[in-house]
C-alpha cells in the first residue's frame, strides 16, 4: 500500500500542484516583476528599475494609512478575540439553545464584505442623521464603524474555533485543578487559557491577516473619506493603482511592501503564540 | 470511505475557485451562424451598461448579414479601466475598446490604431469630434451628450404665479444671480410650494460625487480655458474658482437635505427627488432621462438650462455638450480583425440597421447618416437642441483634460469636507490648482 503511495504521490499532487503554480506562484513572481515595471496590462511591462519604490517614498497619504491600518489591526484583533473566546465559554455551558446561539453568532460571516458595508454604512449613517452628521464627518466615526463592523463580522467565526478548542480540553484537568482548590478564575487562566492556545494562535493569525488586508468593508462603508483619512492599506494600493495614468508600477510596488508587512506580522506572531502553547 | 468523500470534496472545491474566476458576461456569436469564409472577427468591450442587451443584439444581426463573429462584453458599471486592463493583457484581446478622452488617450496610446483615413472618420460631422495623438486619430467619438440643470417645468412655473414672486417666466433665468434669487426664494417658501428643496441632493456617494468634482467644475475650466485660449494645460490658474464656490453653496444650502448629510446621498436619490416632484432643480445630462421618467413628474414639464456660475456675458452660455465616449481599435489585434472592426464600425454608423440600433439606445451621433430621423425620442435632447437653435454657445467638455482619477478624487473629498463643514473652502483651492501642477506632473513624468 505505502509503495502504490509513492509510487502514484506524484500524479495525484499533479492538480493541486498546478493549481498552485497557476493560482498563486507565477502571479506572485509575476507581482513582484512588475513592481520593477512601467505597465498598462501586464504583458507590455517595462523595466524601469527601483523608480516605483523611490515614488512611494514620498506618499505621504501612503504613510497615513499604514498607521491608520496598524491602530485598525491592534484594536480589533484585541476586541475579537476577547469577545469571541468569553463567547465561547459561555456557549460551552450547558443551557439549552446553545446551538441556536452558536448559529446565530456565525451567521454575519456568511454575508459578503460589500454587502456588510453597505448595511452597516445605512444602519451607523442613520443614527448619526439625528445629530446631524454622518459616517464622513470625521476619521474617528469611519475608524469605530470599521471597528464595529469587523468585529460584527469575525466574532462568530472566531468563537467557533474556540468552541472546538474548549471542548477538547479533558474535564480530568479541571478536576484536578479543582481537587487542588483553584478557583474560579485560577481554573480560567492556569487550565483553559494555556489549553487554547492553539487555537488561540489560529484567531490571532486570521485576525491580524483579516484585518490586514480588509478591503470590501473599507470601500463600502467610507471609501476612504473624509480625504483618504480612512483609507486602509488595501485600499490605498487599489486608488493607486486606478488613480492615474502610469501608476500602475507604484500601486503594485506598494503591494510588495504591503506583503513584505504581512508576512513579517504574521511570523512574528505565529511564533509568539506557539512558544506559549502546551502539550497535551 | 469517509476519506474518499472527503477528497472529493476537496477536488471539487478545487474545481469550483478554477471556474469562479471564469465568471464573465461574455456573449459570443462566433461560428454560430458565421459563413468558413469569414475572415477576421470583432471583439467590442463596451463601456455603456445601459446598453449591454442592445449591442448584443446588433452585433448578432451584423454576423447574421455579414457572417463576421462580433463579440460584446459589457464591462460593469465603472469596472471598465479594470476590465479594459485585464482583457488587453489576453491573447484574444479586444479589437474594439474606449477611451474617455485625452487623458484616458495617454494610458492607451500605444494601442491606438490610426483611423486616418477610415470610413468611419470620414463620416464624421466635424473634425473636433476626432482624438487625436500628434498628426494620428487614435479615436473617434460616437455619442454626444449633453448636460446642465433639469428642471421642473410645473414647479417653476407656479412658483411664477406666488405673489411676490422673483420671476414671471421660467424664461427669465439667464444668469447665476437671477438662477441664485429665485433657488433661495423657492428653498424659503418650500412649504407653499409642496417642494423639499429648491435643489436635489447633491450627494458626495461615489454614485453621485462626478456630477460635482468632474462635471461642474467643468465650467470654471472652461472659461479659464475660453480666457487664456487653451485647450489643455499643465497648470490651471483657478481663475473662476470663487463662482465655483458660489454655485456650490447654492447647492448645498438650498437643497432637500442639509449640508452634512450629503455623504450619505446617492445618484439614486437625487433622481428620485427630482422624480416625485420634491425639488425643482437637478443638476445631470441627457442620460440621465430614464431614471427620472414615468413616475410623478410628466415628461412635457422636464426642460434643461445651462448652469450658470456667474461669469459676464453668460446671457449667452449654453449647455455642456461633448463625448467621452470615444472608440478606439486596438494596433496589437490580428491585421484581419482590424480590418473587421473598421468594417463592423463603418456598418453602424451607414447601414439603416446600425443607425436605428444607436438611435434606440438613445444616442446623438455625431456622424453624417444620422439626419433627423434618427433623433432618439428624449425631450432632454430636445432641449439641448433647442439651446443650439437660439444661438446659445456651447460649453465643452474640458473636463476630459483634467489630469487624473486622484485630482477629480482630491477635489470631490475636499468640496465634500467643505460641505459637511469640516474643511475650508482653501483646500478644495489647493485641491484644484496645487493638486493639478502635481497631479499632471505625476502623470506626465516626461513633461
Amino acid at each position: 500500500m505505502e509503495k502504490a503511495i509513492k509510487k502514484t504521490f506524484a500524479l495525484f499532487a499533479l492538480p493541486t500542484l498546478a493549481a498552485f503554480v497557476i493560482g498563486f506562484f507565477v502571479p506572485f513572481i509575476l507581482g513582484i516583476y512588475l513592481s520593477f515595471c512601467r505597465f498598462t496590462t501586464i504583458s507590455d511591462a517595462q523595466f524601469t528599475g527601483l523608480a516605483n519604490y523611490r515614488a512611494l517614498a514620498g506618499d505621504g497619504v501612503f504613510l497615513h494609512s499604514l498607521w491608520f491600518t496598524a491602530a485598525f489591526t491592534a484594536v480589533t484583533v484585541v476586541l475579537i478575540n476577547v469577545l469571541a473566546f468569553a463567547a465561547a465559554l459561555l456557549l460551552t455551558r450547558s443551557f439549552r439553545g446553545t446551538n441556536v446561539f452558536r448559529a446565530v453568532f456565525f451567521l454575519p460571516n456568511l454575508i459578503g464584505g460589500i454587502v456588510l458595508g453597505y448595511i452597516w454604512q445605512l444602519i451607523f449613517n442613520g443614527i448619526l442623521s439625528i445629530f446631524g452628521r454622518t459616517l464622513t464627518y470625521s476619521s474617528v466615526y469611519g475608524f469605530w464603524g470599521l471597528v464595529v463592523l469587523m468585529c460584527w463580522q469575525q466574532i462568530g467565526y472566531m468563537m467557533i474555533i474556540y468552541i472546538a478548542g474548549l471542548q477538547s480540553i479533558p474535564d480530568a484537568l479541571y478536576e484536578a485543578a479543582r481537587i487542588d482548590g483553584a478557583n474560579g478564575r485560577q481554573l480560567l487562566f492556569r487550565v483553559t487559557v494555556p489549553m487554547s492556545m492553539p487555537a488561540i494562535t489560529i484567531c490571532t493569525f486570521l485576525t491580524l491577516t483579516n484585518s490586514f488586508k480588509l478591503f470590501d468593508q473599507n470601500l463600502a462603508l467610507t471609501a476612504g473619506q473624509p480625504s483618504q483619512m480612512t483609507e486602509l492599506l488595501a485600499l490605498n494600493i487599489y486608488n493607486t493603482f486606478y488613480g492615474r495614468a502610469g501608476w500602475e508600477g507604484v500601486g503594485q510596488a506598494k503591494a510588495v511592501v504591503f506583503f513584505l508587512l504581512v508576512a513579517l506580522l504574521a511570523m512574528i506572531q505565529t511564533r509568539l503564540t506557539r512558544s506559549r502553547e502546551v502539550q497535551q | 470511505m469517509r476519506k474518499n468523500l472527503l477528497a472529493l470534496g476537496l477536488c471539487a472545491a478545487m474545481l469550483a475557485g478554477a471556474a469562479a474566476g471564469c465568471g464573465n458576461n461574455t456573449n459570443s456569436n462566433a461560428g454560430e451562424t458565421g459563413t468558413p469564409t469569414a475572415k477576421g472577427a470583432v471583439y467590442y468591450l463596451n463601456f455603456k451598461p445601459e446598453q449591454a442587451d442592445q449591442w448584443t443584439a446588433l452585433a448578432n444581426a451584423y454576423t447574421n448579414e455579414t457572417g463576421v463573429p462580433v463579440t460584446v462584453v459589457t464591462a460593469a458599471s465603472g469596472g471598465y479601466e479594470q476590465q479594459l486592463k485585464s482583457e488587453m493583457a489576453k491573447s484574444e484581446a479586444p479589437t474594439l475598446f474606449q477611451v474617455n478622452g485625452p487623458v484616458g488617450l495617454a494610458a492607451w496610446k500605444a494601442y491606438c490604431y490610426d483611423l486616418s483615413g477610415s470610413d468611419v472618420v470620414s463620416e464624421l460631422t466635424s473634425d473636433s469630434f476626432a482624438l487625436k495623438n500628434g498628426d494620428q486619430i487614435a479615436g473617434v467619438a460616437y455619442v454626444t451628450e449633453t448636460y446642465g440643470l433639469i428642471y421642473n417645468e410645473e414647479l417653476l412655473s407656479k412658483y411664477c404665479e406666488l405673489d411676490n414672486a422673483k420671476i414671471k417666466n421660467a424664461s427669465e433665468i439667464n444668469n447665476f444671480s437671477t438662477l441664485k434669487a429665485v433657488a433661495e426664494d423657492i428653498q424659503a417658501r418650500r412649504d407653499e410650494l409642496g417642494v423639499k428643496g429648491a435643489f436635489t441632493s447633491a450627494g458626495m456617494d461615489s454614485s453621485s460625487d462626478w456630477r460635482f468634482k468632474t462635471h461642474l467644475a467643468n465650467i470654471p475650466v472652461y472659461y479659464e480655458y475660453r480666457d487664456r485660449s487653451l485647450s489643455t494645460t499643465d497648470a490651471i490658474e483657478g481663475k473662476y474658482l470663487d463662482n465655483y464656490r458660489a454655485v456650490w453653496d447654492l447647492y448645498i444650502e438650498n437643497a432637500t437635505c442639509a449640508p452634512a448629510l450629503l455623504s450619505s446621498k446617492t445618484g439614486d436619490d437625487a433622481a428620485a427627488e427630482f422624480a416625485m416632484g420634491e425639488a425643482v432643480f437637478y443638476q445631470n445630462g441627457t442620460w440621465a432621462w430614464n431614471d427620472i421618467t414615468g413616475y410623478e413628474v410628466e415628461d412635457d414639464d422636464i426642460g434643461m438650462m445651462p448652469i450658470y456660475i456667474g461669469v459676464p456675458g453668460e446671457e449667452n452660455q449654453g449647455l455642456c455638450t461633448g463625448s467621452e465616449n470615444y472608440w478606439c481599435v486596438n494596433k496589437k489585434a490580428k491585421d484581419e480583425d482590424i480590418m473587421a472592426t473598421l468594417d463592423f464600425l463603418s456598418w453602424c454608423v451607414t447601414s439603416d440597421k446600425g443607425k436605428t440600433a444607436l438611435t434606440d439606445m438613445g444616442f446623438v451621433c455625431p456622424f453624417r447618416g444620422f439626419t433627423d430621423q434618427y433623433a432618439p425620442d428624449n425631450p432632454l435632447l430636445e432641449a439641448a437642441r433647442e439651446d443650439i437653435e437660439v444661438g446659445h454657445t456651447p460649453v465643452d467638455w474640458c473636463f476630459t483634460t483634467m489630469p487624473s482619477e486622484t485630482w477629480k478624487n482630491g477635489v470631490g473629498a475636499a468640496l465634500l469636507e467643505y460641505a459637511q463643514g469640516t474643511g475650508k473652502w482653501d483646500a478644495v483651492q489647493t485641491a484644484f490648482v496645487e493638486g493639478w501642477k502635481t497631479e499632471y506632473q505625476a502623470s506626465n513624468p516626461a513633461a
